[in-house]
């Protein structure tokens, strides 16, 4: 009975209560969202054009911001540092076409998936072994990024928001828009997506796919870049990172592995369900539930759309 | 020369449908078990066994049970640590509250409370596939975790939630679990379960359930169509795979770490196992083998090559090292091979076949 009262009335109850509270628990869990959401974005990005599941997504993000952080430290300016991690993540681009896709093209969706496996454990080791292990602060304000909090008198309390927060959803609502525009309206992004529709094909019409998957992983490591910037200004800068990337696996899937507005609005909801889970039901449950509530969520919504909110329609022929 | 065929003549069906059809075939299996039985207990050392023969056993098995859901049945699982976690914890469970139950039922009965979780978490196969699916076994990784850490009576209330293993024998006073048993005790038993449980996949593999897998992992619809029931064909992959997982999961708290907690199953164990698979080979047995062999000494071989060989690298840069250059093996493995040591050793068979002469 006590659990039942747990799970059914308490949560509401404190919700109708505290209603500051629960706009606080929203507002953060959207801001994680959004974090969420970019990393979805760099798998989209990815899969779209090459049907690569880019497990190496994650640890992206920290190599980004580590060398970013590594280089500032060794006494270059923070916007230089900028530049030069922008012309690391474009060499790791080019690399990765080069070693890994190319030799690898044609065989199972499996094998690449494991190919980024190892790629993930030799950008952890390599990351550490450069940078070193330890974490690193991020250098938020050399780079122009607002500090400090915002507070807002709502419903007889406080909602606080951090303007860091709001940077990031500015910086990465400006992502997506140019994202969109560039595979909209230039010639490069029509090759992208011609490619996503069918290899085949777009290679018969004389697109290169060398060129244009060096382009998707450049995109998706700059990505990578902005979302290394915004968490690691929000936390620290340390390999812990790797984690939000699994927090985006049940993003992707709620949203469909090749949708760009899916991965954003998937990544909204899982970030601001897990966290009102989680203040809200947490407790009945003993705590931590965030570890697993955004997979549950999402295999309620794979159970009713099994391509993903916003995915293609799957459609299969014998 | 050695290896051929020639003049061995099948004459009866029985013979035709021989797992190892040519006999050259069986003497080397017969040999390989008998040096596994014989020469490696009276040879090996306390290290050789516990470091390398009882995990690369342990976790073939648990590869063989992955291989029978992804290789076989297709469908493509990240949740392998977790279904293990089920096992250690279902072993644990029943080893205390059974005190006089045997070591053997112990493990095999929470290898079956194993497959009954595995059923309920392989009904979302149902409706999705593929990456999707990966994905959705996650979420039974993390969450049967979350489970055992969370749960006191998992660990029957015991503060640190650390589960140790329990004296137990098999008969009389040859223990196999907990510290008194010796380490070649602890070899043996785990050898004849690795061994029978060979036998009985290499024949569900190739019988009607095997076929009934391969035909769904080939083309579901095709193999609907054809009359196999998707239903029952992958909810059985589900629970015979989990079966294997949490067997190797009960042998690792039980036999080869003696005390574990919850963390010892987690996501890491999920892609090691998973390594494990696609370096040995989809789809084969023998494959299981060779990956978690490889797997298993890879780690070994960085951490005593370099010191063997006169290098003195300090050990958190070994660690790094280490690190890099086993994902540049992975790819480079995947890249030369994307089928796996499986089939480098049927490659080697057929040129032994044709050798000195190969034309």
């Amino acid at each position: 009975m006590d659990l039942l009262y747990r799970i059914f009335i308490d949560p509401f109850v404190q919700m109708g209560t505290a209603p500051d509270l629960l706009v606080q628990t929203l507002w953060d869990g959207l801001v994680a969202g959004v974090l969420y959401s970019l990393i979805a974005l760099g798998f989209v990005l990815i899969f779209k054009a090459s049907g690569v599941f880019n497990f190496a997504q994650g640890i992206m993000v920290v190599f980004a911001a580590l060398t970013l952080v590594g280089l500032y430290e060794h006494g270059i300016p923070a916007y230089l540092a900028l530049a030069i991690t922008i012309a690391v993540m474009f060499g790791l681009a080019v690399g990765v076409e080069r070693l890994m896709l190319r030799p690898l093209v044609n065989q199972p969706d499996i094998i690449l998936f494991m190919a980024t496996f190892g790629l993930t454990y030799f950008l952890i080791g390599f990351g550490e072994l450069v940078f070193g292990g330890d974490p690193k602060v991020m250098i938020a304000s050399q780079l122009g990024l607002p500090k400090g909090a915002i507070d807002i008198k709502f419903a007889g309390g406080f909602v606080s928001l951090q303007k860091i927060d709001i940077a990031a959803t500015i910086i990465a609502s400006l992502m997506v828009a140019s994202l969109a525009l560039f595979f909209q309206k230039t010639r490069i992004g029509r090759a992208l997506r011609a490619v996503a529709d069918s290899h085949k094909a777009a290679l018969s019409v004389g697109i290169s796919l060398e060129q244009i998957w060096v382009i998707v992983w450049f995109a998706a490591g700059l990505v990578a870049l902005a979302t290394g910037i915004m968490w690691g200004a929000r936390s620290e800068v340390s390999f812990a990172l790797e984690i939000i990337a699994l927090k985006a696996l049940p993003v992707l899937i709620l949203g469909g592995f090749t949708s760009i507005p899916g991965a954003i609005v998937g990544g909204l909801i899982v970030g601001a369900g897990e966290k009102v889970a989680e203040v809200f039901w947490g407790p009945a449950f003993g705590g931590a539930i965030e570890d697993w509530f955004a997979y549950g969520l999402a295999l309620v919504f794979l159970l009713f759309r099994p391509q993903g909110l916003f995915g293609e329609r799957i459609i299969e022929r014998v | 020369m050695l290896y051929r065929e020639a003049g061995q003549f099948k004459t009866s069906y029985a013979a035709d449908q021989a797992i190892f059809p040519i006999r050259q075939d069986r003497w080397l299996l017969l040999a390989a078990l008998a040096v596994a039985y014989i020469v490696v207990p009276l040879v090996g050392n306390e290290y050789w066994l516990l470091t390398i023969f009882i995990p690369v056993l342990i976790y073939s098995l648990a590869s063989l049970g992955l291989n029978i859901l992804t290789g076989y049945a297709g469908q493509l699982s990240l949740g392998t640590g977790g279904f293990m976690a089920v096992g250690a914890y279902a072993a644990y469970k029943l080893a205390t509250a059974f005190p006089g139950l045997n070591i053997v039922f112990v493990v095999l009965l929470a290898a079956f409370i194993t497959a009954l979780v595995g059923l309920a978490f392989g009904f979302p196969s149902l409706r999705i596939k593929g990456f999707y699916l990966a994905i959705a076994t996650l979420a039974s990784q993390f969450f049967l975790i979350w489970l055992f850490n969370k749960i006191p009576w998992f660990v029957n209330n015991s503060p640190s939630g650390v589960i140790s293993a329990p004296k137990r024998a098999i008969f009389g006073q040859l223990w196999v679990t907990g510290a008194e048993a010796s380490p070649a005790a602890r070899y043996l038993f785990v050898l004849t379960l690795v061994v029978v449980m060979t036998v009985i996949a290499k024949n569900l593999v190739r019988g009607r359930v095997g076929r009934a897998w391969m035909a769904i992992r080939d083309m579901d619809i095709a193999a609907e169509i054809i009359g196999i029931r998707p239903l029952r064909t992958k909810l059985l992959a589900f629970a015979i795979s989990s079966f294997y997982c949490g067997l190797a999961g009960a042998l690792v708290a039980f036999v080869y770490l003696g005390s574990v907690e919850a963390t010892a199953f987690d996501l890491d164990i999920s892609f090691r196992i998973l390594f494990m698979i696609i370096i040995g080979g989809l789809g084969s047995i023998l494959g299981n083998f060779l990956g978690a062999a490889f797997i298993v000494l890879l780690p070994l071989l960085f951490e005593n090559g370099p010191p063997a060989l006169g290098f003195n690298i300090p050990v958190n840069i070994v660690t790094n090292l280490q690190q890099m250059i086993f994902g540049a093996l992975i790819i480079f493995f995947l890249i030369v091979e994307p089928r796996g040591l499986t089939r480098l050793w049927q490659i080697g068979k057929e040129k032994l076949r044709l050798w000195p002469f190969p034309y």
